[in-house]
């Protein structure tokens, strides 16, 4: 059906009114078009990273630790040396210099230093004339380690100060803390009703994009060092490379490929990058790496497994009087985005429902595994996941549906939360109104037949994070735009296509500004020596932050164009329209020029016509010191309905449908905003029923199963019928209104599927992933008369710091913390570096 | 991605031929038909031949059009692929059960690979075997491949690899003879001796003999059926396998097999449960009695997917499934 709305949206004639008239209608943004990029990639054209061949081209491979955590006594690489094909062999001494996404974690080494901290963590590298050749020199690398202790859980980092597995952190091995109170919340409880307490677990999973990272690093004999990396962020990896390698950013060329998905686990940079670079120095050859499966899954930085505790006060109406959230994540051996990780799991609770005051304590620990980051939804599934099922039980204990208990609590559009979040337009409602009639709820709530049920959830998405990674007051994106004089455009861009659309983007919405067919538009992007700055694909910021930065490049395009179009036919250039190829005046459409034309008649008035446009989001409202991880342009909603059968005797979860609205503001593209919701679904229904980041802990904690035969992640076969809805409620800040769609609708997935299956069988999992073995349990519990449960009952103690009490804006608050007035009042510059916390050492120094 | 070390790759056209390149290429050779399990296991070194002699080009191993139908039963080639067999008309009017077995294997492009022959002699499989080199060093490796502990059960002194093919429970429950040719001639094994409880020495086999033909009985008064329990409806190996074979005479099981797959490292027939069904009419209690007669020996090790204890519990469940699958074909 929503295929059908998307091709009727397509072929609609709509009337061209004046292009600067309010109400335009649009005639490429909303309608469904092919992706740029799409003929090239169905027809196996697309060039990847590993698709990549140079003349001379040598091939590189990582020797990794077979221990958790260990000493490096000692690296002989002689006989790897003199292997016949051998050209290159590097160890960590060769690399000395840390880093790290995150300017507080500069904690990675692109190949161990002194220490390693995971099996899988890289100790050397070799270059060969061959793959093959490189890996058996691998096994010549003689290292001796002295192993130490290893930390398996985050129960065991907690117990165990030491050994430390970092020498910086909060305490021992926790890597970060947080303890942030708006507002009193033990009044809140006490003012409640109901008060509603339980612990929830969120495992860890991972994000397996189709390509398996790989970069070809290229050492000019002028001195410059070209990178094509499959990653989502190149101006990073651009900042890393020069860190490492010591060389400016003007001797250093980063390239993103097209990724073949990404999802977060392309977001950092990765030490095979630095490692072709360094080897292709060294040998003056090109040097390209592919990493394996397995690799990737030691890569990792996907979903942190998170234990929380929840406590929710209610009224008898189902108004939240306070609400008391606590996480522990299990962050594996490095930083990563960890500590925005953190924050992440607090943050966005207070976006959706009306939380008049929040209490959130956060703490990260580090443990001998792959690192944990940004996966789809970055610190967010998990809280969510909890805070749904915990609506779900707090309605059931009302006696409230729980799609009326969540429609009459929602957060009013523009407003401010009372963490300080400025929330913009807000289609919530639209969105749980929409599946709950689509599904059928009221005929199907607690009225299936055993076996059978639905569940509800919703949640929240930033449109891209308030803050950069690293402090700086510039704009997140620029866009650069030139105009042939045969008519053509070119739009030059740093964003990152990884599938999602991005390059489509920045054609669609200048095709729209510039009435020229999209397909004319030429896109350049993520290409460090041609394209102005983007920060990447994460976080959900690239529609909002490009479009909005090539609508202003278009403008300045257009205004030039009309300019001398004007002038030639001697109208207004305020009666002019960009149109069908054309540039005609309103009042007469006959009377016009070709849009060729028009770059002509303006080239030969202003000279090449090159304009610029950049976006920078507006600053936070928040000024504590932890209000950087939060704060977006705009915020996108989702609302699901599951519906599962449960087969009692086995356990086994089947979910047939799932009913998903989405207010993504505007469409750019229909089509593609319905592939990204169908793709967040087919993701969630993963993490809820079978993936599972899992090591043996008793086996030198190796990952239990790197491959993407035993990693279990669903096929077609599991997926679910989707039914989607768009709910479009244009957002001030977004382009032409638009708000994200590639994280938000994972969200209500998970916790949707899980109160479905109480609705099904009445047994409630508090852990994700929901397996038939956990269901069974639940089921043998409740027929025994225990409670009907499966799911962790404790949440262990933490040596939380002193709380930031920040008082909420209608307490008086002014987004600063108590007694932190007078730093908090200080100009730009120190707002945004306090609210910063997270870049840390930079924003600070 | 893995990549395949270099090997030494024979194509022979002649069994006579295959078998004399084998012995002269000594143990460090192996056999291949389709590849789908060998050429992964290579990849991941694991299996590491330095010649790999290819069945696919031999005449006498392959289908000759329809498969041969006699009084005394089918006899199917080994190098038949399990599409072909899936897809064969003759096999799924008369024996449904190898096409469902065969249908329920890996997905439709590894079935395109992967032979009847290929499936029956797959490698035992162990979460601890089927990893990378890299990875076994870092378990310091197991009995099966270069190390000295099964790491599934670190005081036994076997391997217990699983046997994880889904055509060889229901060879055995239905009782299929298979023809091996070797270098000193031809002999026949009732396809319950061809395999043997040791997740290392998981074929009586030997390794220079050629699996050369699958005799199955004739339809005379059974019914058979295969249950597979797996995470997901496609790809995966079985966790947990029941064939069940019943033999009806005068509205009474007369003879009955059933056969556990995936829970040891041979196909393992449980004659206890069917002995619970025999003289019976397949009512509920007999089925009931067979299904906890099933899940008393069945013990699955912590070497698949899933959890062990849910997977013996499965092997009820399935029992009693797949049993009260067979009366409502055989009571009708």
């Amino acid at each position: 059906m929503d295929g059908d709305r998307a091709v009727q949206v397509s072929t609609e004639v709509r009337q061209a009114v004046a292009a600067d008239h309010p109400g335009r209608e649009k005639r490429v943004v909303g309608r469904a078009h092919r992706k740029v990029d799409a003929v090239a990639k169905v027809t196996g054209q697309t060039r990847f990273a590993d698709d990549l061949f140079l003349p001379r081209m040598l091939f590189a491979k990582l020797l990794r630790s077979p221990h958790p955590h260990a000493r490096i006594v000692k690296i002989d690489t002689r006989k790897a040396l003199e292997l016949e094909g051998v050209k290159a062999v590097l160890t960590g001494e060769d690399l000395p210099i840390p880093f790290g996404i995150l300017p507080v974690s500069q904690d990675e080494h692109a190949l161990a230093l002194d220490k390693v901290r995971f099996v899988g963590d890289p100790v050397a590298a070799v270059a060969a004339v061959s793959e093959e050749i490189a890996t058996q020199a691998l096994d010549l690398i003689e290292v001796e380690y002295e192993p130490l202790e290893p930390i398996a859980s985050p129960e065991e980092a907690i117990a165990k100060p030491e050994p430390r597995i970092h020498d910086y952190g909060d305490r021992g091995n926790f890597h970060k803390l947080i303890h942030l109170e708006f507002g009193n919340v033990e009044q809140g409880f006490a003012e409640a009703d109901l008060v509603v307490e339980d612990c929830y677990f969120y495992q860890g999973s991972t994000h397996l994009p189709m390509e398996q990272h790989a970069a070809v690093a290229e050492w000019s004999p002028q001195g410059k060092l070209t990178l094509w990396s499959s990653t989502q962020t190149p101006h990073y990896v651009h900042r890393a490379l020069s860190k490492v390698l010591q060389l400016p950013p003007s001797r250093i060329r980063v390239i993103a490929c097209p990724n073949g998905g990404g999802f977060g686990g392309k977001s950092d940079p990765f030490s095979h990058e630095i490692v072709a670079a360094k080897l292709a120095m060294v040998t003056g050859r090109p040097v390209k790496i592919t990493l394996t499966r397995e690799e990737v899954f030691y890569c990792h930085r996907g979903r942190h497994p998170t234990l929380m505790w929840v406590k929710a006060g209610v009224k008898r109406d189902g108004s939240v009087t306070a609400l008391h959230f606590k996480s522990l994540l299990d962050g594996g051996a490095y930083g990563s985005y960890g500590v925005a990780s953190t924050y992440y799991t607090g943050a966005l609770q207070t976006v959706t429902y009306q939380v008049p005051r929040y209490k959130f304590q956060g703490a990260r620990v580090f443990t001998n595994k792959p690192p944990c980051g940004p996966k789809r939804g970055h610190g967010t599934p998990q809280p969510r996941y909890a805070l749904e099922i915990h609506l779900d039980k707090i309605a059931e204990r009302l006696g409230m549906d729980p799609a009326e208990l969540r429609l009459r609590h929602l957060v009013p559009p523009h407003s401010l939360t009372a963490n300080y979040l400025r929330v913009g337009s807000m289609g919530l409602g639209e969105c749980i109104r929409k599946v709950v009639e689509g599904s059928g709820w009221r005929e199907k709530f607690r009225k299936l037949p055993y076996g059978r049920g639905v569940g509800l959830a919703c949640s929240s998405y930033i449109c891209g994070a308030g803050l950069p990674i690293y402090w700086n007051n510039l704009p997140q994106s620029g866009v650069q735009l030139k105009l042939d004089r045969g008519g053509g455009v070119t739009v030059y861009c740093g964003s990152t296509e990884i599938g999602q659309g991005s390059d489509s983007i920045l054609a669609y919405v200048t095709a729209e500004v510039l009435g020229i067919d999209p397909f004319d538009i030429a896109v350049v992007t993520a290409d460090t020596d041609l394209t102005p700055v983007d920060l990447g694909s994460y976080s959900s910021r690239v529609t909002l932050m490009t479009g909005n930065a090539a609508i202003q490049a278009a403008h300045k395009a257009r205004d030039l164009l009309a300019s001398a179009v004007a002038q030639k036919l001697d109208v207004p250039p305020s009666r002019l329209e960009f149109a069908g190829g054309r540039v005609f005046d309103v009042q007469d459409p006959e009377r016009g020029v070709a849009f060729a034309e028009a770059v002509q008649l303006a080239e030969a008035a202003f000279g090449t016509i090159c304009t610029v446009g950049s976006y920078t989001p507006p600053p936070a409202a928040g000024r504590y010191r932890g209000a950087g991880v939060g704060p977006s342009p705009a915020y996108s909603y989702s609302a699901a309905v599951a519906e599962v059968e449960v087969d009692p005797e086995t356990g086994i979860v089947r979910v047939p449908t799932i009913w998903i609205a989405h207010d993504v503001g505007q469409c750019i593209n229909p089509v593609t905003v319905i592939g990204q919701i169908e793709g967040s679904v087919y993701m969630g229904l993963g993490e809820a029923l079978m993936e599972e980041m899992v090591y043996r802990a008793n086996r030198n904690l190796v990952h239990k199963i790197p491959s993407m035969l035993e990693y279990k992640s669903p096929t077609t076969l599991e997926m679910c019928d989707v039914v989607t809805y768009l709910v479009e409620d244009p957002d001030p800040s977004g382009p032409f209104g638009a708000k994200e769609v590639g994280q938000g609708p994972l969200l209500p997935v998970p916790p949707a599927i899980a109160n479905a299956v109480y609705d099904a069988v009445g047994v409630r999992i508090d852990e994700i992933p929901i397996t038939p073995e956990k269901v069974l349990k639940a089921l043998k519990a409740k027929a025994k008369g225990d409670a009907g449960r499966f799911g962790p009952i404790s949440f262990p103690e933490i040596p939380w710091p002193d709380p930031i009490r920040v008082p909420p804006p209608w307490e008086g608050g002014d987004g600063t913390a108590v007694g932190d007035k007078g730093r908090g009042a200080g100009g730009m510059r120190e707002r945004r570096t306090r609210a910063g916390d997270y870049a840390g050492g930079e924003a600070r120094g | 991605m893995l990549r395949l070390p270099s090997f030494r790759y024979l194509e022979p056209r002649t069994l006579k031929e295959a078998l004399r390149w084998k012995s002269e290429s000594g143990p460090e050779s192996m056999y291949v038909a389709g590849g789908t399990d060998l050429y992964p296991n290579m990849k991941r070194r694991h299996q590491e031949p330095k010649v790999v002699i290819s069945l696919a080009r031999i005449r006498a191993l392959r289908p000759k059009g329809r498969s041969r139908k006699a009084a005394s039963g089918l006899t199917l080639a080994p190098m038949m692929t399990l599409t072909e067999l899936v897809e064969s008309e003759g096999i799924r009017e008369s024996y449904p059960v190898l096409a469902r077995a065969a249908e329920l294997i890996s997905t439709p492009i590894l079935r395109n690979m992967g032979t009847l022959g290929g499936n029956l002699c797959l490698d035992t499989r162990c979460n601890y075997y089927n990893q990378s080199y890299e990875w076994r060093k870092a378990i310091n490796f197991c009995l099966k491949k270069d190390g000295a502990i099964c790491w599934v059960a670190p005081s036994s002194p076997r391997c217990w690899a699983v046997n994880s093919s889904d055509l060889a429970p229901v060879m055995v429950a239905i009782g299929a003879d298979f023809l091996l040719v070797g270098p000193e001639g031809e002999r026949t094994v009732a396809a319950a001796d061809f395999y043997q409880n040791d997740g290392i020495d998981y074929l009586s086999k030997h390794p220079g003999e050629i699996l050369a033909e699958i005799r199955v009985p004739p339809r005379d008064g059974w019914e058979a059926t295969y249950w597979k329990l797996r995470r997901r409806g496609s790809f995966d190996f079985p966790v947990l396998g029941v064939a069940a074979w019943v033999r009806w005479e005068e509205q009474k099981v007369a003879e009955a097999r059933i056969v556990l797959g995936a829970v040891a490292s041979q196909p393992q027939p449980v004659p206890e449960a069917a002995a619970a069904i025999i003289g019976s009419r397949l009512d509920d209690e007999a089925i009931e009695e067979a299904a906890l007669a099933a899940f008393r020996p069945s013990k699955p090790m912590d070497n698949t997917d899933f959890g062990l204890a849910w997977r013996k519990e499965m092997t009820r469940q399935f029992v009693r499934g797949a049993l009260k699958e067979l009366r409502s074909k055989l009571v009708e």
